[in-house]
């Protein structure tokens, strides 16, 4: 099994931006992305905010270069950020010589809600009369539909699945393509989710209580829960041997990073809530320290699970201290700007992190105002950069009790 | 390297006589009454497996279902419309994830390992079944509970029948979980020698590649498999290719047309490989060779042996 599994490409879309650079500068910006509800058709309009890409699904067609909306939001958002990601990639590679069909691709996928934007329109009428509704609007009801039209229009072809463990889907999509690299099963992979906002998980997320009316606030003692968003984000892994031969060619410094550590592991307490001493979190990041062979010390950076809750900014942050103490790392939740993107968020949080990495970014935790009792540090809340970080973990759990971590790292 | 499958277990329609089986020597029926009918069947089939194979505790759950928890997400969703997003109750959504079932039964264990859910079609239970190898290959002595399920609903039904799907072949689900290991005991039932799955080959002769190649990867001939298990749906254009493989290469093997027994499913590939297991445990069988197509899209071939 060979050891490295490198970052070479990195793609996102979410509220605060259509594109990788768009999202950096909203971060560094201080700009979020959520708002009155605009493109979801909702009764809570007006009444529960959202982090909503900014454009209608003709837009993002648009912006896929297709005609039409024939395909669902969720599929839309990833052909835009996986494109993006395998473009940045291709260019690197191409830089080094290398020729990208000649590798063995695969696409991983994840994601919650499929094509549910659409059969939400169906069942409208389907409830009405079983012989009514658009057909075309169910084909991408399955999760794993979205991630074959997406892997159709980028021509991959070797190998493709999708997995949906709640918010915590895209770090295992992420963590599995690691996998079958390492094991030789791929030179390169295109791995990360997508999720679109629907009126299903509205208004589920919204009978469990935990929806701010206000724009959320991680990690802050009065903290009143998350705020919905939407999105994709991708990274493409490539094997050592591409990673040296890129190297070799003299473009090293294309890649942004080593993927070095990662696990999962089940918190195993309920099926919505996490359990009160962070046990999964704490497992999770403390396997892929293992994993990397790194000590609490050595991470510069956490990218926060962080949604904003009372329960799951509690779990984590008694996992973190338990881990940690006394060497509290800079800490933050992208998801004071992006939302919660279900499904997408291991995919987004990791291309951010993948950049915290490469350039030595710290992303500040917005509308914080209160340290939470019995916690001993707080997130950060400036933007900074050129930081000597040299290793980032990034955070995702979810319902299910299940319970990812990823460690970035330079070199 | 070679995985070792210590127990299989499975509710389908051929077992449970297109009835429930009674769950209450294996759940709780406090808890029973709360799960919908798949995490019934799923938590059930995951439990009885893991008491065959005298497992109380897994080190990792990876479960396959192309459709996940259809009738809570049918429940949820009706309500979503027919209640115009008004006073909604938490349950059916809190079912609806496709994890459900993975997360069940690690809740149920108090399992913390590793946990990881697949939902691609046609390979839902393949992609989860390659991850239970890697879990093997990565650490030889775990123990791996990997599953595959799916189940029919009467929105489903209806559905997938204005597509066309149940024109020739019949509706079916099920779920099928099993115990890997990457070490022989005395109580492994069977070998799993061998996994491959394919993507919209271009024609009937790229499908005998992959499988001359297949059986060439694990060093073997087509006259070396006695069974042949197939995925005949009834459908006629789908089941060409089943036909010309029983005349040629496997001519010499028998042949089971295993969705006369449970049904067409996306993950009915778990049905099929308990079927070689059982096949295997029973006796009435060496060596056996799985090849199943979902829609002519999703390909794959197993390979079980003594």
């Amino acid at each position: 099994m060979s050891s490295g599994v490198f970052v070479v490409g990195l793609g996102a879309i979410t509220a605060i931006g259509n594109n990788v650079a768009g999202c950096l500068a909203a971060l560094e910006a201080r700009r979020p992305g959520m708002g009155d509800m605009h493109w979801l058709e909702s009764v809570h309009r007006g009444e529960i905010p959202v982090a909503e890409v900014k454009m209608d699904n003709e837009e993002l067609a648009a912006a896929c270069a297709l005609s039409g909306t024939g395909s669902g939001r969720t599929a839309l958002l990833s052909l835009i950020a996986a494109r993006e990601a395998l473009e940045d990639a291709t260019g690197s590679l191409k830089d080094a010589g290398i020729d990208r069909s000649s590798l063995r691709t695969g696409f991983i996928s994840a994601n919650t809600v499929g094509g549910m934007d659409k059969s939400e329109r169906f069942f409208a009428d389907f409830l009405s009369d079983p012989r009514k509704g658009r057909l075309r609007d169910v084909v991408q009801h399955e999760c794993g539909s979205v991630t074959e039209w997406v892997a159709e229009q980028l021509g991959i072809r070797d190998y493709m699945t999708t997995i949906s463990t709640a918010c915590s889907s895209s770090a295992n999509s992420i963590f599995f393509a690691a996998r079958m690299i390492r094991h030789g099963l791929l030179d390169m992979a295109v791995a990360g989710g997508t999720d679109a906002l629907t009126k299903f998980t509205l208004n589920g997320f919204n009978t469990l209580m935990i929806l701010d009316r206000g724009y959320c606030k991680p990690f802050d003692e009065n903290r009143n829960g998350l705020n919905l968003g939407e999105g994709a984000g991708y990274l493409v892994l490539v094997s050592e041997r591409v990673a040296n031969s890129m190297r070799a060619a003299g473009h090293g410094g294309k890649y942004y990073c080593r993927l070095s550590g990662y696990c999962n592991a089940n918190d195993a307490y309920h099926q919505t809530a996490s359990s009160p001493e962070g046990t999964g979190s704490y497992l999770a990041m403390k396997g892929a320290l293992e994993g990397s062979g790194l000590q609490p010390a050595d991470i510069g950076y956490i990218n926060l699970h962080g949604t904003g809750t009372q329960n799951n900014d509690m779990a984590e942050g008694i996992a973190i201290r338990r881990l940690f103490d006394p060497h509290f790392p800079a800490m933050s939740s992208t998801k004071s700007f992006t939302g919660h993107t279900l499904g997408a968020s291991g995919g987004v949080e990791a291309v951010f992190s993948a950049l915290s990495v490469k350039h030595g970014l710290v992303y500040p935790n917005l509308r914080w105002q209160t340290a939470m009792v019995g916690l001993p540090f707080i997130p950060e809340r400036a933007f900074r950069k050129n930081e000597p970080i040299r290793h980032v973990m990034s955070n995702s759990f979810g319902f299910g009790g299940n319970c990812s971590s990823l460690i970035f790292s330079k070199d | 390297m070679e995985f070792y499958i210590q127990a299989a277990s499975a509710i389908s329609p051929k077992n449970s006589l297109s009835r429930e089986p009674d769950y209450t020597s294996l759940i709780d029926p406090k808890l029973i009454r709360r799960m919908s009918r798949i995490i019934r069947m799923s938590v059930a089939a995951a439990l009885s497996c893991l008491q065959e194979a005298g497992v109380s505790n897994p080190d990792a759950i990876v479960t396959g279902t192309a459709y996940g928890c259809l009738a809570d997400t049918g429940i949820f969703l009706s309500k979503v419309v027919e209640q115009k997003e008004e006073m909604l109750p938490p349950t059916a959504f809190i079912q609806s994830t496709h994890n459900t079932v993975g997360g069940q039964i690690a809740l149920m264990l108090h399992c913390h390992g590793y946990n990881n859910t697949f939902v691609h079609r046609g390979h839902s239970f393949e992609s989860a079944l390659l991850d239970a190898m890697l879990i093997l290959r990565e650490k030889e002595d775990s123990k791996v509970l990997v599953g595959g399920l799916d189940e029919i609903t009467d929105i489903s039904q209806a559905i997938l029948s204005r597509f066309g799907l149940y024109r020739y072949a019949v509706a079916g689900e099920g779920a099928a979980f099993f115990l890997l290991t990457g070490r022989k005991t005395a109580s492994t039932c069977a070998r799993l020698q061998g996994l491959d799955t394919f993507y919209k080959p271009k024609d009937d002769a790229e499908i005998e590649d992959r499988i001359h190649s297949f059986l060439a990867s694990l060093m073997l001939r087509p006259e070396d498999i006695d069974l042949v298990i197939m995925g005949n749906n009834g459908d006629i254009a789908g089941d060409k290719i089943y036909g010309q493989l029983a005349s040629s290469p496997f001519n010499g093997s028998a042949m089971i047309r295993y969705k006369d027994f449970c049904g067409e499913y996306p993950t009915s590939g778990s049905f099929a490989l308990w079927l070689a297991v059982d096949a295997i445990r029973e006796g009435r069988a060496e060596r056996v060779l799985i090849y199943n197509h979902y829609l002519g899209i999703y390909h794959s071939l197993m390979l079980v042996s003594r």
